[in-house]
């Protein structure tokens, strides 16, 4: 417990992260990039198509990873920001502030492939269905973070802003979740199930769970690099970023 | 491997056009998450080492 806590305040030191996230990103990046290619070879090449769909239905080992992810960046950036909001801790900060931008192009991505998905199974590239409107929302919320911060000039007060429009904004979470059991729409319920079995047969399963694992790793890894950015501009005057840098 | 032939995995029975496309774009996008963040933080150790010879040249 002890070592625990001495860990977590470590984290809010920028010299101890920096070398820490550095380390952290050499190892994580290559695993990555390996399991990546492995759930898509698997997902675009080896799963047995769905007896209904056909072979459209793989686009699900992108489009469904992507959109958990991204809904679990937005919890990342929502207790970064409550964090920074009350205990006034600058990590919290800069790392809100980094996983906008990774939750927005997450977001993205399930939106277009949902659409392209959407075209042959369901005839339409977009319908205004609850669960799709939702994640367009999620959507802006992101990229309102991004362009909130960019349109204060003084950073500490844009910071706060943006803390409390991430927090203001998790109400739209659990209508994501709960947007296919209650409204009747086109899109499907979850197949993927923590408790009990899952609606989806081992086949198709593992090559999801290698790909879902592997986009958390890249949330993680894309993060960590925008905070690391972050840092260094923030820091560039400190004489311990010069001297890692070895340019003092 | 399900099919037979890497023309029969590119076709994928006619919907090859929509699952190939949403790959690329996707690949695209992860492409950005990763090499976004790491301009912009070359960008940053540019601006450092600019200053660290503009501080030499300014010093007597």
């Amino acid at each position: 417990m002890q070592r625990m806590w001495t860990f977590i305040h470590k984290l809010g030191s920028p010299p101890w992260f920096f070398a820490f996230s550095g380390t952290l990103v050499r190892w994580l990046l290559p695993v990555t990039v390996l399991l990546l290619a492995l759930g898509a070879c698997w997902g675009l090449l080896v799963a047995p198509p769905d007896f209904r769909q056909g072979n459209s239905y793989r686009i699900i080992y992108i489009h469904v990873p992507a959109a958990v992810v991204a809904l679990a960046g937005y919890y990342v950036m929502a207790i970064a920001g409550a964090i920074s909001l009350i205990w006034r801790i600058k990590m919290a900060d800069v790392a809100m502030r980094a996983a906008a931008p990774v939750g927005a192009v997450l977001t993205g991505i399930a939106l277009v492939t949902g659409a392209i998905w959407g075209k042959p199974t369901w005839g339409a590239w977009w319908v205004w269905d609850a669960r799709i409107t939702s994640m367009l929302i999620l959507f802006f919320l992101y990229l309102g973070v991004v362009a909130l911060f960019e349109a204060y000039e003084n950073k500490a007060a844009a910071a706060k802003a943006c803390a409390v429009l991430t927090l203001v904004g998790t109400v739209n979470i659990p209508i994501i979740y709960k947007s296919v059991d209650w409204w009747y729409s086109l899109h499907q319920p979850a197949s993927l199930k923590f408790t009990g079995e899952s609606a989806i047969d081992a086949s198709m399963l593992y090559p999801l769970l290698v790909m879902i694992a592997a986009f958390y790793l890249l949330f993680a890894v894309s993060v960590l690099l925008y905070m690391r950015a972050e840092l260094v501009w923030q820091h560039r005057n400190a004489s311990w970023l010069r001297q890692r840098l070895g340019t003092s | 491997m399900y099919f037979e032939s890497l023309a029969a995995a590119w076709h994928m029975e006619g919907h090859g056009g929509y699952v190939w496309l949403a790959y690329a774009l996707t690949a695209t996008a992860l492409v950005l998450m990763v090499w976004l963040p790491l301009a912009r933080h070359r960008r940053h150790l540019r601006w450092i080492a600019a200053d660290q010879r503009r501080q030499v040249a300014d010093s007597p």
